[in-house]
């Protein structure tokens, strides 16, 4: 293919969005309701288990050291618990500090107002990387010498890892899906577009051009609708993100939701836009064509 | 050159459109293929266009073997091939030079060579003085004319003509017709598909008749 026939063949391409300007105008809508409902669903679930994920690094493990060691004993099994693989850290806290978080914990509870320090334990709390592998870290550290039992609510932290794996197939459903019925939707807008050029593509076919010298000028034109249809998504999902987040962040005063900041969604959302107003737009056109093609 | 040796055509529904022929239209040849609706004209001039492969036997056109010629060698034919229709098939929206023009573009002409052979094909038809006119700004003779300079425009070595005087009244036709007979001196092969008996006689050529996907006779008009 020669550079004057690209030439021509692009500007036949964008010529063509504005020959049928309802019809690229209506591709172009579809595209964005579409990227816009796809964009919102994959930050809904990104933020959802950005929070589970958080919820899941407050599960801690206790771990209680015997009584018969020593003060230096009893913080010298830090060393050891430090040493393990998914360790993100341990804290001491000594039977001083468990007995004053005791005590405030049951404030004015009679019924334990005679405990004493010496009643419980010198402990860790130990913070774990990786939630998932908490039963075998907690069989890991019952095996430390001078450990004297541990509690790990392994139950807990199963459940939100069940919720995140749960998150994520339905997101991966639900935007797969929602590419489908894009793609189709699209799909057919071009075709209706395309269809008053059927006897254009009939005479190409007729008069010898090649398959591919048909098909750029359409392939131009789902690229450019594509991409028109992913830049003004992508703007309009942005300011939807941060009207919202300034919404809730007036709304929640305790602050128990938080949105995570665009800025730190901005490459995948940009990539992802792309990629989805690529493959709508090239994709979308292709399938339309085919038909048209076997002249 | 367009040879076919034993064809038969055989359609998936299971009815046979041809069933045997053989024939031979040589270089610069003017040549008539006239039968009934349904005997098999539109399947002969599918597979000189390459829409239609054949069942079995052979089909030669300018070079190219139809039962084994491969889809992207397909539009490479078409270029040798120009065919005009009954219909006409012109874009409404192209005036009469981008019509013609339009066929040099796809098949990936130069803007220099387009402006140099627009002109002259349409001065070879008489629509030199016609060029910026639509479609529907003109009789259906002048519209068959435009379809003509397009099938010519890439220089083709063969034009097929499918019923071309079909929507033309008798003295329209026989400009049509007398425009192919000048198209056929300088040298390129004609072929014309018609029902037009008057035609036929009239013009005194090599007349192939098909019937029931059989060729009944070849020969001048006189023999036929």
């Amino acid at each position: 293919m020669r550079l004057n026939n690209i030439g021509y063949l692009l500007k036949e391409g964008f010529k063509g969005i504005f020959t049928h300007g309802f019809m690229s105008f209506a591709s172009v809508c579809v595209t964005v309701a579409c990227l816009l409902i796809v964009g919102s669903f994959s930050i809904l679930s990104y933020n959802l288990d950005v929070m589970v994920e958080e919820l899941n690094q407050t599960s801690e493990v206790l771990v209680y050291v015997d009584n018969t060691l020593s003060d230096a004993e009893a913080r010298s099994i830090g060393t050891k618990i430090n040493t393990l693989n998914n360790i993100q850290k341990s804290t001491f806290i000594s039977r001083e500090e468990a007995l004053e978080d005791f005590v405030e914990d049951h404030e004015g509870d009679s019924a334990f107002s005679g405990v004493q320090a010496e009643d419980l334990r010198h402990r860790f709390v130990v913070v774990l990387e990786d939630n998932t592998k908490m039963k075998e870290t907690d069989n890991q550290l019952k095996q430390i010498p001078g450990v004297a039992k541990t509690s790990a609510a392994y139950e807990l932290a199963e459940g939100f890892s069940t919720i995140q794996n749960v998150i994520h197939i339905v997101s991966v459903a639900v935007i797969a899906i929602l590419l489908v019925v894009s793609l189709l939707i699209i799909s057919n807008t071009v075709k209706l577009a395309m269809y008053d050029r059927k006897d254009e593509i009939a005479i190409m076919k007729m008069v010898g051009a090649t398959n591919a010298f048909i098909r750029l000028p359409f392939q131009v034109e789902g690229f450019t609708l594509g991409m028109l249809g992913a830049v003004l998504a992508f703007g309009l999902e942005w300011i939807m993100y941060d009207a919202l987040t300034i919404r809730i962040s007036e709304v929640d005063s305790l602050q128990l939701f938080s949105l995570v900041d665009f800025q730190e969604l901005l490459i995948p959302m940009v990539a992802t836009f792309a990629a989805a107003g690529l493959f709508v737009g090239i994709v979308g056109s292709w399938t339309s064509i085919r038909k048209f093609m076997n002249v | 050159m367009i040879e076919f040796i034993d064809v038969v055509k055989t359609y998936d529904q299971g009815n046979t459109a041809l069933n045997g022929v053989t024939m031979q239209i040589e270089d610069g040849e003017f040549c008539f293929l006239v039968g009934a609706s349904g005997s098999g004209k539109s399947t002969i001039i599918k597979l000189i266009t390459g829409e239609l492969k054949p069942t079995s036997g052979t089909v030669h056109v300018n070079g190219y073997s139809l039962e084994r010629i491969r889809r992207r060698e397909i539009p490479y034919l078409r270029r040798t091939v120009g065919v005009v229709f009954q219909d006409f098939r012109l874009i409404e929206k192209m005036t009469v030079y981008e019509n013609v023009a339009f066929a040099m573009r796809v098949v990936g002409a130069r803007e220099k060579e387009i402006k140099e052979r627009v002109p002259y094909v349409l001065e070879l038809v008489g629509l030199e003085n016609k060029a910026h006119r639509h479609p529907n700004e003109m009789s259906g003779g002048e519209q068959q004319r435009l379809a003509i300079a397009r099938a010519l425009v890439n220089n083709p070595s063969m034009i097929i003509a499918d019923e071309p005087t079909g929507n033309l009244d008798p003295e329209r036709s026989f400009e049509i017709m007398a425009l192919l007979q000048e198209i056929n001196n300088l040298g390129t092969t004609v072929l014309v598909v018609t029902h037009a008996q008057n035609l036929v006689e009239l013009f005194h050529k090599r007349t192939i008749v098909i019937n029931d996907g059989l060729i009944v006779s070849d020969g001048l008009e006189e023999e036929v």
